[in-house]
């Protein structure tokens, strides 16, 4: 019965999303206010269905339902329950429901605190995320229904995905969607914008704490899926390259660059045009990333089935809205009114340039990643392009707009000084020169860009520090009024320091893995095995039983220098179910770094044949993400920056000296 | 600096950075590109030792030797013909006898593969795509059954 009520819940959604894609388009049109308001309560009502439609989902899965197909194919009664509920999601159809119930809470916060917003953009807005909705709805009612009944019913499930029964499938795929489907609002009000055919700095301000959500999301489903993969695939890698990686890196290249180019627009007035097409570009990725992922084209853990019909279908929805917008943008972006032109030499010109660098980055990703589904299709050749293309095209951009970053932070806006600024972060440059320099003489093979990487990671970390410290100790005042003026700086401005030191985190994490060391051995019982600083040794080899698998476990000391480091017990499980087995690492963070290994099945003489890594300040490169994202919330909380909000009155003297620059 | 300046110079250092982007990437592509092949192709399209290349199929029932702790030598089949394969390290967790599998490495002769990365398959309901496609060519893969 329950099941029911969510199937027809998602029914009546469905309804409600094409009222929602229609009535305020043309209450807009027309001027009518009520009509408008539909949008609204649509939104919210839409979203409160969905709701009770994943609760009902996830209800069937709670309770091991298997007379839901969904339930049967991909859930066990043995399974623990944390597994049970974040396996609605662990399999093609509940993630689609996830999907859209993302979309619409985003739908939902427009109509709940966007009463500030002008009238008509609102309305328009709300519309075109309707019609997205209405589009995956209808895509999940006509091929993927969660709710389809199984009849009879088996005893028991076909289990979840043993790869999925990790904490990972908790965390990742809620965050990776409200980052990925979060641009969607970012998309509904450019197009909605283009509808109107006007658009102003107010634009880029009403969007801002919407992008920078999304954002701030991506970056960290992107760096959880990144750690996930690290740490569950018992290789020790954490990118691949692969085309489901590029699928999110795309969105989050062309978001990042978006929410660059909405600050100059908002700022400056200017790069309007451009702002709106990185908006449409970042949730067509999405979309581009969601037909690769879920249709079948790729085989990864990502894609769950193969049905063609579902291809074909998320194909039509991509070709529908990136055509749709593309084509409403080339009509309606010649009517926008063009913002001015700006000095190269200014805050606007370095985020331009930034916004090139960002975009291209994205552009060879694009191509790397689709170059080989095209020939494949064109010629016949199956061809991999793998990660020596990336590092060489995206990776080099990067990096080049890396040592931009620090430069463009501390620029003023309008008319920058350049030779002043080159002045003010004479430290950080010098900084990173000596390790660069360090590094290359000390360097013993590592990948040529890590030296470079490296050089350019202290250079970016030490130029945020340097900008705050340049700003609150402007006029050398004592070390007291400096603190106060530090707080009093925008939240704003510490979202973009924190932000762009976390660039600099992770980038130093990531120099920093040609610097670790690497062992495959057959390992004995007391026997140590060297990995880099580390001495390594099994203590027993034994079996023991989880709820629903058995794992084989070698439980380890870590020493150096025979003084005790950290246990670890990396383990291999084996979900009979399915039959098969996966790889639980044994990690140990020592400082910023981890020692690493995982184990594969004993050999006859009781050997373990196991690989080893000491990976120095691996930990850095999620770390960071975390710092990035903590700059978004930061920036995010600036009340002078959310919209709707009354214009504060400066707090004290010393806020308005700082911001007065 | 004139408005003209200003847009010479923003159109300057945009079509630099497109140009920078395209040069690496045709760079980039000369020698990081693998082709995939099955067994078969590999031996008539008569690939010269030293070339670097995917190959895909299944893992010959019989074939697994550990030859050390670290090394393993196994053939890779799509019925019609075999590739030997070497490889230093472990296995992923899925390697095993009569299951799909694929091999990025280095010819060393026609029909000896040392291997660098080993793929395998990620359940027992999925095989990779292209080793699908591989045993399809030699009619040995039957639609809907999942199993060759």
């Amino acid at each position: 019965m329950i099941v029911e009520i969510g199937h027809f819940a998602l029914i009546l959604a469905l309804a409600l999303a094409l009222v929602q894609a229609s009535a305020p388009l043309v209450g807009a049109w027309r001027a009518d206010r009520a009509l408008m308001g539909v949008g609204s309560s649509a939104a919210l009502a839409q979203f409160a269905l969905i709701l009770v439609s994943f609760a009902a989902l996830a209800w069937a899965h709670l309770t091991s339902d298997f007379s839901v197909l969904n339930v049967a194919e991909n859930s066990h009664s043995a399974v623990p329950a944390i597994y049970k509920f974040s396996g609605v999601w662990g399999n093609h159809e509940g993630s689609m429901l996830l999907w859209v119930l993302i979309l619409a809470a985003f739908g939902a916060l427009v109509a709940a605190f966007g009463g500030a917003l002008p009238a008509t953009l609102r309305a328009n807005a709300l519309a075109v995320q309707g019609l997205i909705g209405a589009a995956f709805l209808a895509f999940i009612l006509m091929t993927s229904n969660p709710f389809d009944r199984l009849s009879p019913a088996p005893f028991e499930g076909r289990d979840l995905n043993p790869v999925l029964q990790d904490p990972g499938l908790a965390i990742h795929p809620p965050l990776l969607y409200l980052g990925y489907v979060g641009f969607s609002i970012v998309f509904s009000f450019a197009a909605a914008a283009l509808i109107e055919g006007r658009i102003d700095a107010a634009w880029a301000r009403f969007v801002r704490p919407f992008a920078l959500i999304a954002w701030a999301f991506l970056t960290l489903g992107v760096a959880m899926g990144s750690y996930w993969a690290y740490y569950t695939l018992g290789w020790g890698g954490f990118w691949f390259w692969d085309p489901v990686e590029n699928a999110s890196l795309m969105p989050w290249l062309a978001g990042t660059a978006f929410v660059h180019s909405a600050a100059v627009m908002e700022k400056r007035d200017a790069l309007k045009v451009w702002t709106i097409f990185l908006a449409i570009l970042a949730f067509s990725f999405s979309l581009l990333g969601t037909f690769l992922v879920r249709s079948g084209v790729l085989t990864s853990v990502h894609a769950f089935a193969n049905d063609p019909r579902r291809g074909v279908f998320i194909l039509a929805i991509l070709a529908f809205f990136i055509a749709g917008s593309l084509s409403l943008f080339a009509w309606r972006a010649p009517l926008l009114k063009h913002g001015g032109l700006f000095a190269p030499i200014s805050r606007e010109g370095a985020l331009a340039l930034n916004n090139l660098l960002l975009t291209a980055a994205c552009a060879t990703v694009v191509f790397g990643t689709l170059y080989p589904l095209a020939l494949e299709q064109i010629a016949g050749d199956k061809i991999t392009v793998g990660a020596p293309f990336f590092n060489l095209t995206a990776g080099v951009l990067l990096l080049a707009a890396c040592f931009v970053m620090p430069f463009g932070f501390s620029l003023a806006w309008k008319r920058g000084d350049l030779l002043g600024v080159a002045e003010r972060l004479a430290v950080a440059m010098a900084a990173g020169l000596v390790v660069f320099i360090a590094l290359i003489a000390f360097r013993r093979g590592g990948p040529t860009l890590a030296p470079v990487a490296a050089g350019a990671a202290i250079f970016v970390i030490l130029g945020s520090l340097s900008e705050v410290a340049a700003r609150a100790w402007r006029g050398g005042v004592s070390l007291s009024t400096a603190f106060s003026r530090a707080r009093g700086l925008p939240l704003s401005f510490w979202g973009g320091a924190f932000a762009h030191a976390g660039v600099g985190i992770a980038l130093l994490g990531l120099a920093a893995t040609g610097l670790g060391a690497e062992t495959i051995a057959a390992m004995r019982v007391g026997v140590a095995q060297t990995v880099g600083p580390y001495q390594v040794v099994v203590n027993t080899v034994g079996e023991r039983n989880g709820p629903n698998y058995r794992e084989i476990v070698a439980p380890m000391t870590i020493r150096s220098g025979g003084a005790f480091v950290a246990a670890i017990e990396p383990a291999r499980r084996l979900f009979a179910t399915r039959q098969m087995a996966t790889t639980q690492a044994g990690i140990a963070t020592i400082a910023f770094g981890q020692v690493y290994v995982s184990i594969g099945d004993p050999d006859a003489d009781g050997a373990v044949p196991a690989r080893l890594y000491w990976k120095p300040l691996v930990t850095l490169i999620w770390l960071g993400a975390c710092v990035m994202a903590l700059g978004a919330a930061l920036s995010l909380a600036d009340r002078r920056l959310r919209f709707g909000a009354p214009t504060r009155a400066k707090s004290s003297a010393a806020a308005a000296a700082a911001t007065a620059r | 600096m004139t408005r003209k300046g200003r847009r010479l110079a923003l159109i300057a250092v945009a079509l630099g950075v497109v140009a920078a982007a395209v040069g690496l990437a045709l760079y980039a592509l000369n020698d990081s590109i693998v082709f995939f092949y099955s067994p078969s192709e590999v031996l008539q399209k008569n690939i010269q030792a030293g070339a670097r290349l995917r190959v895909g199929g299944l893992v010959q029932p019989g074939s697994v030797v550990k030859a050390a702790d670290d090394k393993l030598d196994f053939s890779i089949t799509d019925g019609a013909h075999r590739i030997k394969v070497s490889y230093e390290g472990l296995p992923p967790d899925l390697f095993r006898e009569g299951q799909g599998v694929v091999a990025e490495g280095v010819l060393e002769a026609p029909g000896q593969l040392r291997a660098e990365t080993i793929l395998a398959k990620h359940d027992e309901r999925y095989m990779p795509r292209e080793v699908v496609d591989a045993l399809k060519k030699q009619g040995r893969w039957q639609e809907g059954s999942g199993k060759p």
